[in-house]
Formats: C-alpha cells, sequence, structure tokens
C-alpha cells in the first residue's frame, strides 16, 4: 500500500510543477503589465492582488476586474491566462485519473520514450531480461560496478519496483514481453554498444527464445541464459550460448565441493559471493555419509556431482520408483524421524533437504537436527517469499536459485578468466594449496569484501603500459601493485593467475615481465582496484610507480628535458 | 548521469541562492529586499518540494521534510507582508519588514541543510 502513496506522488510531481509555473507566471505578469485606476491614473498591481486574481480566475469562481477595471493589455493577459490556468487544472485532474485507469496510449508513449533512450545510450550496457530475484540483484551490481544496464520485464509490477529501488545511474525499463524479438531490438539487442544479453526469465522457453534471437541477429553479442532443465541447456549450448546457468547442477558442485574439498569451497565462496563466510567458518567436518532428501532435478544433479566426487549417500524420497535405481534409498518424506533414522541420521556428517516444497524442507532439517545436533544442514528454498523463515532456520547453506544463478552471472562479466582459474584449480592442485591461497586471501582483504578482475595487457586496457613498453622500459608485475600516492607501499590486493598464449600460471611471480597480450586475474579490495585504475589508465602516474620521479610528461615538459 | 538528480539538483541550489540573495541587507530596510526576488525564491522552493515527492529513500524524505520546512517560513513570510501592505494599514513598517526578512533567514537554514543533504548523498554516490 505504501508503493501506491509513492507512486502517486512521483507520477503527480509534472502536473504540479506545471500548476506552479503556470500560476507564478500568470502571477508576474499581472504585476508587471501597467493599469489605471478610477481616476486615470497608472497603478501596477502587486503581488498580494495578483494572487488573489489569479487564484479566483483559475478555479473561475466568480469573476471581476479588482482592483480597477483593466486596460487592454491587462485583459489581453488574463485570457491567456484563463486558458493557461484552466489547462494546467485539467491536465493535474487528468494524470490522477489517468493514473488509476493506465491507459494503452500511456503504454505505446512509454515504449517510444524507452526506444528513445535507450538508443541514446552512448556507454557500453547490458540487456537484462527478467526483473526478479536475479535479475534485480544482478542489476544493482553493475550498477554499482557503473555498467550501464536496460532492463525488460513482462509484470508493470517489477518495473515498477526498479523505479523504487533508487539506482544511483538511471536503468530505461520496460514492461514488455521479452520472447518477442521486436520487443529486444526495441530495447537495444542491435545497438553497438550494447555488450550482452541476460536471459533470467523464469521461463525456459522464453530464455530459449531470447538467445535464439540474439545469436541470430548479432552472433558475436554475449549470451547468458539461465535455465532449469537439462533438455534446455544441451538446446542452448548447441547454438554457442556464452553462459548456461543451471541453479540446481551449479549448487550441486558447489556443495560437493563443500563436501571433499572445504578450503578449496571457500576460495569459490570467496570469489563469488560477496557476503562470504569468514575463514574460521570452515567445515572440517564434512567427509561421510550425507543424506539426500528429494530427487527431483535438484536432487538429481546432487547425486550426480556427489557420485562424482566419490562422497557416500543416502537418497529419501517419498516416490520408490524415482530411486529404485539407487543403491542406498529409503521411501519416505523425511520429514518424520522414523525415515531418517532408517536412513542413518547418527552416523551421517550432513542433510540435504531438497523437496519441492519450503515446509516440508524446513520440517526435514529440524526433526533431524533433533537426532543429531552436529549435522551439516543443506536446505532448498523454492519459494522467495519465505526468505525470513530461511535466514533465521540456522541452516548452514540455504540454496537459493535466483541467489546462485546472480552471483554466476556477475562472476562471468567482471572477468571470463574467472571461471578458467576456478577450473584449473579444481583439476591441478589440491586442498592444501587452497588452504594457503585462502590465507593469503584473508591477510590481503581480512573481512572484507574481496573483489576480482583483469587486465589484458595491451592499448585498450593498459595504454599507459604500452606506452611505457614503447619507451623501453622493463614491466615487472608487481608494478601493478604499488600505491600510486606512494609507491614505497602496496595495495592490498596480489596476482591470481597469469594467462600468456594459452599457458596459465597460477599465482605468478611479482617479479615476471610483462608481454604485450598477457591476461592477468587479480583479487583484493574494490578499493585498490580503483588505484590501480590510475597506474594502468595514465602515463604519468605509471612513471612515478616506476621511477619515483613525479615529472609530468607534456610535450613542453619532454622538450625542456630534452633541452638541458 | 541521473538526468532527474541533475534537475533536482539545480533547483535546490537556485532556491538557495535566491533566498540568500532575497535575505542579504539591512533587516529592516525594505529597500535592501526586492519583492521579486522573494516570489522566485517561493515559487523555485515550492518546485523543490514538488520534485522530492515520492522518494522513498531515507535521504530523500530528509531533503522533503526541510523542503517543507523552508516553504512554511517562506509562506508565512508572503502572508506578513500582503498583511502589512494591505490589510494593517500603516503599510511595510521596519518591524514587519524584519519578521519577513528573518522569517526567510530561517527558510535559507533549510535551504543550507537541503544542499548540506545534497553534497552528501552525491558524495556517498560511488563514481
Amino acid at each position: 500500500m505504501n508503493n501506491v502513496i509513492y507512486l502517486l506522488l512521483r507520477r503527480l510531481r509534472v502536473p504540479l510543477i506545471t500548476l506552479i509555473i503556470v500560476y507564478s507566471v500568470s502571477v508576474l505578469g499581472f504585476v508587471l503589465i501597467p493599469g489605471v485606476d478610477d481616476q486615470g491614473q497608472a497603478y501596477r498591481m502587486d503581488f498580494f492582488h495578483a494572487v488573489y486574481f489569479v487564484s479566483f480566475m483559475g478555479s473561475t469562481i466568480g469573476f471581476g476586474e479588482i482592483p480597477y477595471a483593466f486596460t487592454p493589455a491587462q485583459r489581453m493577459w488574463t485570457l491567456l491566462c484563463i486558458y493557461a490556468t484552466v489547462i494546467a487544472w485539467l491536465y493535474g485532474i487528468g494524470t490522477t485519473l489517468a493514473l488509476l485507469q493506465e491507459p494503452v496510449f500511456g503504454r505505446l508513449m512509454r515504449r517510444r520514450s524507452f526506444t528513445a533512450t535507450v538508443r541514446g545510450i552512448h556507454e557500453p550496457f547490458y540487456l537484462v531480461c527478467g526483473y526478479g530475484v536475479t535479475g534485480s540483484v544482478v542489476v544493482s551490481q553493475l550498477v554499482r560496478r557503473d555498467i550501464r544496464v536496460v532492463v525488460l520485464d513482462v509484470e508493470q509490477d517489477r518495473i515498477d519496483a526498479l523505479e523504487m529501488d533508487e539506482l544511483p545511474v538511471s536503468v530505461p525499463a520496460l514492461c514488455a514481453d521479452a520472447s518477442l524479438p521486436d520487443v529486444l531490438d526495441a530495447a537495444g539487442l542491435q545497438h553497438a554498444r550494447c555488450v550482452g544479453i541476460m536471459a533470467l526469465t523464469n521461463d525456459d522457453q522464453v530464455n530459449l527464445s531470447i538467445a535464439i534471437a540474439s545469436k541470430l541477429l548479432c552472433p558475436e553479442r554475449l549470451v547468458i541464459s539461465r535455465t532449469e532443465s537439462d533438455v534446455t541447456t544441451a538446446n542452448l549450448l548447441s547454438f554457442g550460448t556464452d553462459l548456461v546457468v543451471d541453479p540446481f547442477r551449479t549448487f550441486a558442485q558447489y556443495l560437493s565441493l563443500a563436501a571433499h574439498q572445504p578450503y578449496m569451497h571457500l576460495v569459490y565462496d570467496w570469489i563469488h559471493n560477496p557476503y562470504h563466510r569468514p575463514l574460521s567458518s570452515v567445515y572440517q567436518r564434512t567427509r561421510g555419509r550425507w543424506i539426500i532428501c528429494g530427487h527431483g532435478r535438484f536432487g538429481r544433479a546432487l547425486y550426480r556431482a556427489f557420485d562424482e566426487s566419490e562422497v557416500e549417500m543416502t537418497v529419501v524420497d517419498v516416490d520408490p520408483a524415482k530411486i529404485d535405481q539407487i543403491p542406498n534409498q529409503v521411501t519416505g518424506v523425511g520429514t518424520e524421524a522414523v525415515t531418517l533414522l532408517e536412513a542413518g541420521v547418527h552416523e551421517a556428517v550432513g542433510i540435504v533437504a531438497g523437496t519441492g516444497n519450503d515446509a516440508d524442507n524446513l520440517s526435514i532439517i529440524m526433526t533431524a537436527r533433533e537426532l543429531n545436533p552436529k549435522l551439516v544442514t543443506v536446505v532448498r528454498q523454492n519459494v522467495h517469499a519465505n526468505a525470513l523463515v530461511f535466514q533465521n532456520s540456522r541452516a548452514d547453506f540455504i540454496m537459493e536459485p535466483g541467489r546462485i544463478i546472480a552471483n554466476r552471472v556477475l562472476a562471468h562479466v567482471r572477468s571470463p578468466l574467472l571461471p578458467v582459474f576456478i577450473e584449473h584449480m579444481q583439476r591441478h592442485h589440491d586442498d592444501v594449496w587452497a588452504h594457503t591461497l585462502i590465507n593469503r586471501m584473508s591477510s590481503v582483504v581480512g573481512d572484507q569484501e574481496l573483489d576480482t578482475w583483469a587486465y589484458t595487457v595491451g592499448e585498450e586496457q593498459t595504454p599507459a603500459l604500452m606506452e611505457a613498453m614503447a619507451q623501453g622500459f622493463e614491466l615487472k608485475i608487481s608494478l601493478f601493485f604499488k600505491d600510486p600516492h606512494n609507491r614505497k607501499r602496496n595495495l592490498h590486493a596480489f596476482p591470481l593467475m597469469l594467462r600468456r598464449e594459452g599457458v596459465i600460471d597460477m599465482q605468478p611471480g611479482e617479479l615476471d615481465l610483462l608481454q604485450p597480450g598477457d591476461e592477468l586475474l587479480i583479487c583484493g579490495l574494490n578499493k585498490s582496484f580503483r588505484r590501480m585504475q590510475w597506474t594502468v589508465n595514465n602515463y604519468n602516474v605509471l612513471h612515478y610507480v616506476l621511477t619515483g620521479n613525479d615529472a609530468s610528461n607534456s610535450l613542453l615538459s619532454r622538450l625542456l628535458q630534452s633541452r638541458s | 548521469m541521473n538526468k532527474e538528480k541533475v534537475i533536482f539538483a539545480f533547483f535546490i541550489v537556485l532556491a538557495f541562492t535566491l533566498n540568500f540573495g532575497f535575505y542579504l541587507g539591512d533587516i529592516e530596510n525594505p529597500a535592501h529586499h526586492n519583492i521579486y526576488e522573494f516570489f522566485a525564491a517561493l515559487v523555485v522552493s515550492m518546485i523543490c518540494t514538488v520534485i522530492k515527492f515520492g522518494d522513498r529513500t531515507h535521504l530523500g524524505a530528509l531533503m522533503l521534510a526541510t523542503s517543507l520546512v523552508a516553504d512554511l517560513q517562506l509562506v508565512i513570510a508572503a502572508g506578513i507582508w500582503g498583511y502589512a501592505e494591505h490589510i494593517s494599514g500603516v503599510g511595510m513598517d521596519p518591524s514587519n519588514m524584519s519578521s519577513v526578512v528573518s522569517l526567510s533567514g530561517g527558510a535559507l537554514m533549510a535551504n543550507i541543510i537541503s544542499v548540506i543533504l545534497l553534497v552528501l548523498e552525491t558524495a556517498m554516490l560511488r563514481r
């Protein structure tokens, strides 16, 4: 209800301002136009009389010419004012009525102005389709990084919610069906500055048609899509969708990492999730038998991921037909103690409540915790509106699809090097290596948010470095990490990975020499990122970082230096 | 850049400067205080208030409050002015003039707070 009042006030801004302006101009006119009094002498109306006259004239309650009969010039102005004030009033009342009726015309006008706004964007932007839980997290995080966004959603409520979110950068948004290509086109699908399309609606078919339209019209453009079924995943990948996020599979992999490599899991968590857990929270006791309740889409994805990393498990489901192929199976919902005892809750290390029913899921973990308080509990949240109960459920992991997709998408947008890093770490390194890495991360950022970013050494991203190379400087990786305000200090950041001609170097040494085309992945505090931008973009700052010499590098000073 | 914020900043600074211009001068001397400037300050201040309608942020609510305070004082000042000139029968005397100017001084304080809030809001933005 509160939203309605705010929306009403917002929509009434323009008519109210129109009224104020029309009235003030009218009043000013009467004060400025000279009149003649009953003795034939010139006089000027003062503000008091002008306001009085305009007030009763505008609302047309009675009419008379005060304080004396008007001159022709005053009458001509009155004529103008009558129309202007009446129109302003009608406009104000009309807008209020229109707000209650939402005519089709208004929708068309919004579409037109939306198209014009999108066409006028001169910065790179992302097109986000769907402003639900995932969409709103992605949009607010992108805006926080000063990246422009355009939003499409099929429900007006969500577009209103976007308007109320008061983002610091204006976000053009339209209520329309994103599966229609002409809507996508109006939202900037073929715009030259559009960097990528994100299909984040909760309908697989819509996401599919968005991805297809995008790949057909602009094959080069980045397309990120969410999906909830394997068929759609395969379909999306078949025509080259850049990133397909299946929340069930993503969470299953995430959880299986926690079950057998706790420190690597923590690295993953820190890199993907801004609200990561502290170092001390690592799950020490995760090796052993897990109980999985529910063998639907999520249960199956989890079973597969656990099976690959050889975690022991028992599967519980109501429908015996679903689980008859699985060695350790128990039939039942899992909400009663009998079923859980049969599944061996006393010996298990963790339980996953992954059914499609939120109440069942909460009941499962509460019963299980009563039987075995040391259990690691994982609960799946299906409905976003239940967030409050889940936050207070004291479960170790809450699986909420919307946030998982948002974190994955954001990690990809931050740098395509991140997935490469994660994959390489899982394949070539063990948990001990991850432990040392997490210690290093912790000493650099503490409890603050860990940010990651990447540079490709070249004209586009690091113009200053290229200029320094052209002048014959030898550039080491360490120069990235010197504070441009005082080069004796180091920034709170360190290199995660260097990729040179396809060869990957994890945690490269800081004395390695840089070459054009190197891709460097860095993690640290966001504050350090902003300082680092100075070093790589501004040659004068880089010159100071390299030599300690604070000379400016203008044409004039170069000439003077070569003279002396 | 957010167009809405530019327009708002423009009006709030304009309201402040107009009000300051009116307030400047000998408090009792009507010759130092231009009525047109007073009128402009009142109109711009009202526009400011309307622009801030429907802003749900905490700072937005504070700004709405301060600009309502400025409006209130200016409207009362206008009322006193009208009373002095037309109803009291003695015209604009020093005591009435000083009430008008001191009320506009109060509105000026509210405007200063608005401007401070605006600067704070801008500084909090990560740009």
